[in-house]
């Protein structure tokens, strides 16, 4: 079970590790923004993944605090690309 | 019974791992902004939900599995509104490409 | 063991990007990425409270600020092309750069085996302090010292941030006035996430003592749901020179350095505690602690004031 759980942590990482280069790509700021998103999600999954199967409850305390800080974050970011999109209309 | 518990647990969590996967490819081939932000969205619901689904079967204790709960809902929420506000940015220019 | 080294290439892969990448922005989603990493690091080196630690001020608030900063730069007339670092001195701070990982990475690989470590004998005097949480024990009994000169050196960094005003401005709100519409969605999420959020934050804050957390995590996630109301239109900043503003920066230092003052009269040493008060002691120091630096740390991303307000 625990080496299942880190396997599924790896691969959720690996997905939004590939969800990064559409920051490279992304032709607008939106694109960075919502691959910020993804990494944020899939970076929480994975932490939820690695405290079960490290048995290690404090694990998803790490997890209330990143959705938070993640909360936080991806509304300054889309705030930012917003109001970049307008300098540049 | 803990057969049970974490063969439910693997199926979750693989439908969790699935929607990532989905939510990835659609973000990175999506011809416009808004049908990638729709793609993300299914990974955040669908994909941290079965992950979540799945933990709970093997939480230990209520508290435990409320917390779990409460960092999808968390998640779910954030999402939500970054998707609105993303959206409002790309919707007056129309798409771009 | 794949897993470990697949995200060890992962954080080294994005730190390379974040460093060669042009663009501000982009560097900043690649600066927050990496330290959410680096967060799932600590998580699977079983440090949970470097991890949170991690996740919220190195990631999260440290985001924020450089968010704020690459805004402002984003303007086209503070880009001037004389300005970039000529190649030789990039070049010398690769070198340098280099250097000290490698100085790094040569310390950790010669470490005697078993490594030097005081946590026998951290987790042996727990006891005598009344906390379950042997980070925390050393954070607020063993080494206070160090967290005493932490706080104050955040308020030094505040007080460089408000010099940064123009004159006309001392004294006034920081940053700029958000304005969401009141029935939209940013303001609707923001009246859900912030109660919730200021929830979290104090219990992590309070689980401290027996758990992975403590009062800085705890003060990031408060600071970072007010900044969040605030970009919601929800609250305005309060001018920098009202007094219970500054009356709220400084009590934190202020009661810290009182208590340990007082450890002089009744344990004999500086933020020494007797082995019955140890635990009320570090409560006491620890509230007003977190409101201070909750309140450091928002007007820190919240800026240099900018507006005098209306009057």
């Amino acid at each position: 079970m625990a080496d299942f759980l880190i396997a599924a942590a790896g691969f959720v990482l690996t997905m939004v590790a590939l969800g990064l280069v559409r920051v490279l790509r992304g032709p607008g700021d939106a694109d960075r923004v919502m691959s910020a998103q993804l990494l944020g999600t899939g970076g929480i999954a994975g932490l939820l993944l690695l405290a079960a199967a490290m048995r290690m409850p404090a694990g998803v305390d790490v997890a209330l605090l990143l959705a938070l800080l993640a909360a936080f974050v991806s509304v300054a970011f889309a705030k930012g690309a917003a109001r970049s999109e307008q300098d540049e209309a | 019974m803990s057969f049970a518990l974490n063969l439910l647990t693997v199926l979750a969590v693989c439908a969790g791992a699935f929607f990532f996967l989905a939510g990835t490819a659609g973000l990175l081939r999506f011809p416009d902004p808004l049908s990638r932000l729709h793609a993300l969205t299914k990974a955040d619901n669908l994909g941290l939900g079965f992950v979540v689904l799945g933990l709970l079967f093997q939480a230990e204790g209520l508290f435990a599995g409320l917390k779990l709960i409460a960092v999808w809902l968390l998640t779910l929420l954030a999402g939500a509104t970054v998707t609105q506000l993303i959206a409002g940015t790309a919707r007056p220019s129309g798409p771009r490409e | 063991m794949a897993f470990d080294i697949g995200l060890a290439i992962l954080v080294l892969g994005v730190a390379v990007w974040t460093i060669a990448g042009r663009d501000a922005f982009a560097a900043v989603v690649g600066f927050v990425a990496y330290g959410l990493l680096l967060a799932l690091v600590w998580v699977r080196l079983a440090a949970p409270d470097v991890a949170l630690t991690e996740a919220a001020l190195g990631s999260g608030l440290t985001g924020g600020l450089l968010l704020a900063a690459s805004t402002r730069l984003r303007r086209p007339e503070t880009t001037a092309p004389g300005e970039e670092s000529a190649a030789p001195l990039r070049f010398a701070a690769a070198i340098v750069c280099a250097l000290v990982t490698a100085g790094l990475v040569a310390i950790v690989l010669l470490l005697p085996e078993p490594p030097p470590t005081l946590a026998p004998q951290a987790a042996a005097n727990m006891a005598a302090t009344g906390l379950g949480n042997p980070v925390t024990a050393v954070l607020m009994a063993y080494r206070a010292i160090d967290t005493l000169l932490e706080t104050v050196v955040l308020l030094l960094a505040l007080l460089g941030v408000w010099s940064l005003a123009p004159d006309r401005f001392w004294g006034g709100l920081p940053g700029q006035r958000h304005h969401a519409d009141p029935e939209g969605v940013l303001t609707f999420a923001a009246q859900l996430l912030v109660p919730v959020g200021v929830l979290v934050g104090i219990h992590i804050f309070w689980v401290g003592s027996i758990a992975p957390g403590g009062e800085f995590q705890g003060a990031t996630i408060l600071a970072a749901m007010w900044i969040l109301a605030a970009m919601a239109g929800l609250v305005d900043a309060p001018a920098v020179s009202r007094r219970w503003l500054r009356s709220m920066l400084v009590a934190g230092p202020v009661v810290f350095l009182a208590i340990g003052l007082i450890g002089f009269a009744i344990a004999g040493a500086f933020l020494a505690y007797p082995d019955s008060l140890a635990k009320l002691l570090i409560v006491l120091i620890e509230v007003p602690v977190t409101l201070s630096i909750a309140a450091t740390l928002a007007l820190l991303v919240a800026g240099p004031p900018a507006r005098m307000p209306q009057q």
